[in-house]
């Protein structure tokens, strides 16, 4: 086989391109990766992965505040920005060049440049490469293409982040001095991580929201219990506020907010915009196809296949949820289909597991409350605090709830929503019950060890039957 | 210790029947000798007995299952106190299945102590068993089915390896759950109605026959008149305590033509032929969804009376399925009579593995040539089918010829 002729090429080396990529070298096919900035997407170099060594360092000067109460007390602690934004980008960089080596020892072939899709001929689908550091373009050619092209952060139409004044999150994760005072426009995932973070390193943090609650997507119970936490540290929570302009002052911003009907001016030193994503679908050559985009993603059928066959769409590019690890499953499950896998089962978007992993931690599958009651699901709903549970008092992390939601009929786990210590790291748990369609009666009678925090788990699932034991 | 119930054998080549009817639920009390369930076999239905005490803790196969393995667990027995989670939500089979059968190898060890190849393959036996009927299945599935009422058996998986899941459950065509032995592909055109194995059994037996048997027939005609006249003397002394048959009287004049004709009493064995010193007659009966063929034993030692008392018995219990397998399983030849349907002439094919069997039509009345003259009589046609490796055409010729004399003559049977 040529060097220019492929069984798959891959436009996009993130969480969906490169583990596309992997699965199909896997399975026997030759690969090509054509990936424009950085292997590992934003996710592993501008989002997931730095943030997480971001919040690691809040975390520890949170802890370095509070050493009174584990008996320690510690002076003269000194912070360097600097260090703390060095060390998330090591992290980084550590792990792209990771992924670059997986990709060798897996024999893909990597394009450094712009690949899109040229115009429609015959059988075979062409993609021309602008290769960067060189003038030249290339011209490949394969049966199937994989368009995993991610997203970027979202500018309003009034206000674009100038890296300096108004920041994105890249700005935001390489801030060249620590702000006296930051206003964030959006309390989704990324607004609440870079809310904890900077709250916790000192900053005065004002938290903008359009909607009636921080957190839109989680159930109303977690996100109370995140509102009034972040109050207690100081931050202030605008909801029901819609910005309305920016003032980009040389050294301040002064942000125009409509709180309630009410204009109202908040002066920053600096602004984070974190108001959501859009697609990456500029230059691809979409257009030499009947491929269809709503709201700006591309369109796919259940096997992530667009309109047209052969041409495929994963993670940020295509529709919702936005998130590396539906972008990395979508990959393999994608290739599989390409490869003629029987038995696949599509993607059920009601168990994928989000994250946010600000102080304290959110995790939740499934729906909410809201939403079960909306489709008028007769449910049972079990709560457990975690100032019930025995680890989470000896950690000295007890704030936080573990909701569960059943329905009641059938007693299928309809949804689990997590506040508190590692709650993260826990939701697995109820992920992988919603997979094998576990009811109450085997996650009633599943072991949980103790002293864990996992145990809130499984009390919140007593609660929806009123067994709780301890609380 | 919970005890548990096997599916019995009931008949020494019986591997498989289907549990037609459950007699006790669980919680039921039982004590050995109690009829625990009805169990259908390839031609007859039996109940059968609990040899233990205890309490039915489980029920394990529903109503209606088929092919149930000889020896696979169908119930568990529990003793007074112990509990299999009453009241709770419902444990998944599949756990309690596996649970039971690793007693059930180790009972079945002691039962066959005396005979240890056996032992080994009725092991394996129910090995494969398990994992034949073993139903993959989520928990929540499992749950939604027995809520909506759905035979998982009708069930096909999604999941990885055919694991049912919720969506199959909620796909599940509704339909075949009320056709479940009479699925239906297109009303329209025609129905399909699962074989029973009563049906199977018969279709393997005649094709086995058609296959094996070279078939020969041979017809003659009776006059039936003295016959007639003679039964109709020896009924008219009855007082309603009998009421002789034709069929029973050509049942005696078949046995005493097969002690005259003993050749014709025969079965063939490839390295042997076997002589049959009894006439053991079997009767084809025509039952609900097909037939079977009891056994008049003895025959050649029964008056007509005894024959007739027996043939009531047996086709009463034939008509209710409820025959046992001694009670139809063997027999040296056979009889098939549609004259009550009008039927002129038919040739039946042979009952394996006996030799011959005899068709017998109906008596009409009929000219025929006596003395040369022409006189009306009632004729009945009878058609012999032999199998030709035990029965040359000569040997039934002459058996059909000592039949017809004593038809003719009933009298002589009293020789």
């Amino acid at each position: 086989m040529s060097k220019d002729k492929f069984d798959l090429i891959i436009i996009g080396g993130g969480p969906g391109g490169y583990v596309a990529a992997i699965r199909a070298a896997q399975l026997g096919m030759s690969v090509s990766l054509i990936e424009d900035k950085h292997l590992g997407g934003i996710c592993l170099n501008w989002g997931c992965i730095p943030t997480k060594a971001l919040l690691k360092a809040s975390e520890v000067k949170h802890m370095l505040d509070n050493v009174g109460d584990f008996g320690f007390s510690v002076s003269n602690i000194q912070m360097d920005i600097s260090k703390i934004t060095q060390r998330s980008r090591d992290v980084a960089n550590q792990l792209s060049s990771g992924i670059k080596h997986l990709l060798k020892k897996n024999k893909v072939t990597v394009f450094d440049g712009f690949g899109y899709l040229d115009k429609k001929t015959t059988e075979v689908k062409k993609v021309i490469v602008r290769l960067k550091n060189n003038t030249k373009t290339l011209e490949l050619t394969a049966k199937n293409i994989i368009i995993a092209t991610g997203a970027r952060s979202r500018n309003l139409p009034f206000v674009s982040s100038d890296a300096i004044n108004i920041w994105d999150y890249k700005t935001a994760m390489t801030p060249p001095k620590l702000p006296s005072s930051l206003v964030i426009i959006g309390s989704g995932a990324i607004g609440m991580e870079f809310a904890s973070f900077y709250n916790d390193l000192g900053v005065n943090v004002t938290v903008v929201e359009a909607l009636n609650t921080i957190l839109p997507n989680e159930d109303e119970d977690i996100s109370q219990v995140v509102a009034s936490n972040f109050k207690k540290r100081g931050i202030i929570i605008k909801i029901n506020s819609s910005l309305k302009s920016v003032t980009n002052n040389t050294n301040s911003v002064c942000s125009e907010v409509v709180c309630d009907g009410k204009i109202e001016t908040i002066d920053s030193e600096k602004v984070i915009l974190a108001i959501g994503i859009i697609a990456n679908t500029e230059n691809l050559g979409l257009d030499n196809y009947d491929i269809k985009l709503k709201n700006g993603h591309i369109l796919t059928n259940e096997w992530l296949e667009t309109n047209e066959k052969g041409i495929y769409a994963i993670g940020d590019v295509t529709q919702g949820p936005w998130l590396a690890h539906k972008a990395s499953h979508e990959a393999t499950l994608c290739v599989e289909k390409i490869a003629g896998h029987k038995n696949l089962i599509p993607i059920d978007k009601t168990s994928i597991p989000g994250c946010t992993y600000c102080r304290p931690q959110v995790a939740s599958i499934g729906l909410t409350e809201k939403e079960a009651k909306s489709q008028k699901i007769d449910i049972k709903v079990g709560k457990f605090p975690f100032i019930g549970n025995g680890k989470a008092i000896a950690l000295g992390e007890a704030e936080g709830l573990v909701k569960t939601i059943f329905n009641k009929t059938t007693g299928e786990l309809i949804g689990a929503h997590m506040v508190g210590p590692e709650v993260t790291e826990l939701i697995q748990g109820f992920s992988i019950a919603k997979k094998l369609e576990t009811t109450e009666y085997e996650l009633m009678h599943t072991i949980f060890p103790h002293p864990t925090l996992s145990e809130a788990m499984h009390e919140s699932v007593l609660d929806a039957f009123d067994q709780a034991i301890h609380y | 210790m919970s005890i548990d119930i096997l599916m019995p054998a009931l008949s020494p080549t019986m591997e498989e029947g289907t549990l037609s009817k459950w007699l006790v639920k669980e919680g039921d009390n039982v004590v050995s000798g109690d009829l625990i369930a009805e169990i259908e076999t390839d031609k007859a239905t039996m109940e059968v007995e609990t040899i233990e005490d205890g309490i039915v803790g489980k029920l394990l196969v529903q109503e209606g299952e088929e092919a149930i393995k000889v020896n696979s667990v169908i119930a568990i027995l529990i003793e007074e106190g112990e509990t299999l989670k009453g009241n709770e939500p419902p444990l998944p089979k599949n756990e309690l299945k596996s649970e039971a059968s690793s007693n059930n190898n180790l009972e079945i060890k002691l039962d066959n102590s005396t005979n240890s190849k056996l032992n080994i393959e009725v092991n394996k036996d129910n090995l494969i068993n398990k994992d034949a009927n073993r139903i993959f299945i989520s928990p929540l599935a499992n749950r939604l089915a027995k809520q909506l009422d759905i035979n998982l058996k009708l069930v096909n998986g999604s999941g990885p390896n055919g694991r049912i899941v919720k969506f199959d459950i909620e796909n599940f065509d509704h339909n075949k759950k009320e056709n479940i032995n009479n699925i239906s592909l297109s009303e329209d055109n025609f129905e399909i109605i699962k074989n029973t194995s009563m049906r199977k059994t018969i279709a393997a037996r005649l094709v086995k026959s058609k296959n094996e048997a070279p078939h020969f027939y041979l017809s003659l005609d009776c006059n039936l008149d003295k016959l007639l006249e003679i039964r109709a003397s020896i009924n008219t002394k009855s007082n309603d305590k009998y009421k002789i048959s034709v069929n029973d009287m050509i049942i005696k004049a078949a046995s005493a033509s097969l002690i005259k004709v003993p050749k014709a009493n025969a079965s063939w064995e490839n390295e042997n032929t076997k002589y049959y010193k009894n006439t053991d007659i079997s009767v084809a009966v025509a039952i609900d969804g097909g037939l079977i063929t009891p056994i008049v034993r003895n025959v050649q030692s029964k008056g007509l009376y005894d024959i007739s008392s027996d043939m009531k018995y047996l086709s009463s219990k034939a008509k209710e399925g409820k025959l046992l397998p001694e009670e139809y399983i063997g027999g040296s030849f056979s009889i098939s009579n549609l004259g009550m349907f009008g039927i002129k002439q038919f040739s039946a094919v042979i009952n394996p593995p006996q030799g011959a069997i005899l068709a017998v039509g109906a008596g009409e009345r009929k000219a025929i040539v006596i003395n040369e003259n022409i006189s009306i009589a009632t004729v009945m046609s009878v058609t012999l089918s032999c199998d030709h490796r035990v029965i040359d055409g000569a040997v039934g010729a002459e058996f059909l010829s000592v039949f017809k004399e004593y038809i003719e003559n009933p009298s002589l049977m009293l020789l």
